[in-house]
């Protein structure tokens, strides 16, 4: 079996699952306890705090658990936008968010609040003079992803950062989730206020994730209740998840570190081999992310292929997982002003550092025969 | 050829003011230095008369330097590139020095020949290593007076030490050098400060804590300990004595009136740790005091307590404000741990109105119509010490992340 598809999902380490199994055996005590099963929970929490804003390089107060990207995203804009309204009612964003970032931010319209979508330009970044152009007085927030979940694409995140570093009333989120272990950020010299993470990205688990938050900033919270977590997140603490985490990140930040260049390496060896192939035009530019690789092949419907590989074990996806029951097109590739021939036949492939040449080779060999048996049918 | 920051210099504290006690002083750095390096097998630490050097050998010089940054004894820390006493060597070493810090726009070049038959006198050698950085970078210049980043060029005899980033140290003498003390540590604010502030004077510590169970929770206990593990790596591992107080507590309680059972009890607490430190060959004792902040610390209450022991009391915060200790608290991260709600429950026995003016006198002769020694005998002998390490070199839990 072959799994690219690991911008969707990856399998959890073996180590993940250890750090869970051991955590929820052996420190099941609710970390709010007085006695000392509480105290070793509430222990092993601070631990994680610590340890999860060492790899982040940020404070452990300023990080929130959560149970995913989802809700990381959601806790940012929504809990900053409730918690900030009467400063001001207007937020950016981009056109090519997550949906829990899109949908976060058209539901704050219909509570009142402005949103601009910025456009992106033809290689799926967003264009710093137009961050510029549409700050105002009254905004209170810039959402925008570091690197994007279909294309790849990396925003200029630092100099985002840069452009709002004397606005002390504009927050700056950054959705992380593509980025954290591939490509790397340093949240403190990039400005960047609010960053959302994601386990079951970087071989954790599904159900885990963290918000970091920088001191002194408020969040009007998505759950209200017993005030754990500095009041920003009530709800009894996952530790066993909570540990898995802060594993993961550690596992995966590591990796990155004694092998910074594999990732690379694999995807210019996809793209070599995907340039051999006449049907096959590549969307994702040159120079972006490692780990992702989109690419079209025009008047082919891509469930077809993807099902078609499937049958031989290998796994890719169509757009994003996330937004691919929707529409037949795809919103990224169509921000990037690319012809709908191509919008609507992309393909993903997405590495882990798990995954090899061999697989590549494979994988392209594949293709080429699967092209040629459907060309009779559609091509 | 790729180059490297290959060593770490270390300028010494106020080591250098010390004529005769140099060397122990050198030599306990040392020894703090290797121990808080323990996770890194492969750095070589030689010292020398003025300063030390930590050969990497492939470790990772920022992990390195943010551990060295909180030993004390240390001025100043610096990543540093040793070369021959060559013009191409050094000039290439410069700028790798220059380019790998970030986000500079300005710099400046400072040589120091100490070896002089180095041909070029180092005002002229700073033109040309000044020129040499200019023509091999982009948007960079110079600014002598207030430049982003400050090359050093050593040139000593047999090598030259090229460095960019000074790093501050934590001042200090090296914990050890000022023998030891027991320090009295409460889960309050200022407990740990003072033994933080003790240690950076080069005092290893002790501490003794009072328990009351049931009345303080596990929960008081752990805060204490956790405390302890944070001033531990500051310095070496910290022994923790566990003192059961209860019983000795309920009798003053019961037995002195009101007024002044505060007084009774913190000379009791005083008494016991001169045992504990007389045990342990340990000449002082230090507590978090702090004049006039409450009802045992105004004057008259200190000399009523004080009166109890002629060992001398260490007290660091004595005229430091609360603002100013808080400040410190949270600096050395003891703050967040202080302040966890677990009050110690304690205050089942503090009186409603404890005297502030407690009398000498009146002290003495309420105490002596009061029998305490079978309850010391058998607290004595129920003392329990935990030993904690500091963060970085323990435990089960480290195994899971």
């Amino acid at each position: 079996m072959i799994y690219f598809d690991n911008s969707a999902t990856t399998k959890p380490s073996q180590e993940v699952l250890d750090s869970f199994l051991t955590v929820s055996e052996a420190y099941y005590g609710n970390a709010s306890s007085a006695h000392q099963f509480g105290l070793d929970a509430d222990k092993l929490l601070r631990k994680s705090h610590q340890q999860a804003g060492q790899i982040m390089n940020v404070a452990p107060t300023e990080i929130i658990f959560t149970s995913g990207g989802t809700e990381g995203n959601n806790l940012a804009i929504k809990g900053v936008a409730l918690a900030y309204q009467k400063r001001g009612k207007h937020i950016i964003t981009t056109t090519i968010e997550h949906p829990s970032v899109l949908s976060a931010c058209r539901a704050l319209e219909e509570l009142g609040f402005s949103v601009t979508y910025l456009p992106v330009n033809q290689s799926g970044v967003v264009e710093i003079e137009s961050v510029k152009e549409a700050l105002q007085d009254d905004t209170i927030l810039v959402s925008i992803m570091h690197v994007n979940n279909e294309l790849g694409s990396i925003q200029p995140i630092k100099e985002i950062g840069e452009l709002l570093k004397n606005r002390p009333t504009t927050y700056f989120h950054v959705d992380d989730i593509q980025g954290f272990g591939k490509v790397s950020l340093d949240l403190k010299s990039s400005n960047v206020d609010l960053c959302s993470i994601s386990g079951h990205k970087i071989h954790g688990l599904k159900g885990t994730g963290l918000l970091y938050v920088k001191e002194g900033i408020r969040l009007f919270p998505l759950f209200h209740g017993g005030g754990q977590q500095t009041d920003k997140r009530s709800g009894t603490e996952n530790l066993a998840g909570i540990v898995s985490l802060v594993r993961a990140m550690r596992l995966i930040t590591e990796q990155k570190m004694h092998h910074p260049d594999y990732l690379d390496h694999l995807n210019q060896q996809l793209r070599q081999q995907l340039q051999d192939i006449p049907e096959v035009v590549i969307n994702t530019p040159d120079g972006q992310a490692p780990h992702i690789l989109n690419f079209s092949i025009p008047a082919y419907k891509p469930e077809v292929v993807l099902h078609a590989l499937e049958e031989n074990h290998i796994f890719v996806s169509t757009k994003s997982a996330c937004s691919s029951k929707r529409t037949d097109e795809s919103a990224v590739l169509r921000a990037i002003q690319l012809p709908r021939e191509r919008t609507t036949s992309a393909l993903r492939v997405s590495f882990s550092f798990q995954n090899t040449d061999g697989e590549i080779e494979l994988f392209v060999r594949v293709l080429k025969r699967i092209i040629k048996e459907l060309s009779k049918v559609m091509g | 050829m790729t180059m490297l920051y290959d060593h770490i210099l270390i300028r010494y504290g106020e080591l250098s003011l010390k004529g005769k006690n140099r060397k122990v002083f050198i030599n306990q750095l040392h020894e703090n230095v290797r121990h808080q390096l323990k996770d890194f097998p492969s750095v070589k630490i030689k010292s020398g008369r003025d300063r030390m050097s930590i050969l990497l050998n492939g470790a990772d010089p920022q992990a390195i330097i943010d551990i060295c940054r909180f030993i004390f004894g240390i001025q100043s820390l610096s990543l540093a590139i040793k070369t021959e006493n060559n013009e191409v060597a050094i000039k290439e070493a410069a700028l790798y020095a220059l380019k790998e810090v970030e986000n500079v726009r300005t710099f400046k070049v400072t040589t120091k020949r100490g070896d002089k038959d180095f041909p070029i006198d180092s005002q002229t050698f700073n033109h040309v290593i000044g020129a040499h950085l200019l023509k091999n970078t982009e948007n960079i210049t110079v600014n002598v007076h207030q430049p982003d980043v400050e090359i050093h060029i050593d040139i000593r005899k047999g090598a030259t030490f090229i460095t960019s980033a000074r790093y501050p140290g934590a001042g200090g003498l090296p914990v050890g050098t000022s023998g030891k003390s027991l320090l009295l540590l409460s889960g309050g604010i200022d407990s740990p400060v003072a033994g933080y502030l003790a240690m950076r004077r080069g005092v290893k510590i002790e501490a003794i804590h009072f328990h009351s169970p049931p009345y303080t929770s596990e929960a008081s206990k752990q805060k204490v300990l956790d405390l302890a593990e944070k001033l531990a790596e500051f310095g070496h591992e910290v022994n923790v004595h566990i003192v059961p107080f209860t019983a000795m507590q309920q009798k003053i309680h019961r037995e002195i009136p009101h007024g002044y059972s505060m007084t009774v009890m913190r000379r009791m607490m005083l008494k016991i740790s001169e045992v504990v430190a007389k045990q342990r060959n340990i000449l002082s004792i230090t507590t978090g005091e702090s004049l006039g902040q409450v009802a045992s610390q105004t004057m008259e209450s200190m000399h009523a307590i004080n009166a109890v022991t002629a060992f001398p009391i260490i007290r660091p915060l004595i005229a430091i404000d609360k603002n100013a200790i808080i400040q410190t608290a949270k600096e050395i991260g003891t703050y967040p741990i202080s302040i966890r709600p677990f009050e110690d429950c304690c205050t089942v026995f503090v009186p409603k109105a404890p005297k502030t003016k407690p009398k000498l006198d009146k002290v003495t002769c309420f105490e002596s119509q009061l029998d305490l020694s079978h309850e010391l005998d058998e607290l004595l002998e129920n003392i329990k010490v935990v030993t904690v390490f500091g963060n970085k070199s323990d435990d089960l839990m480290q195994d899971l992340f």
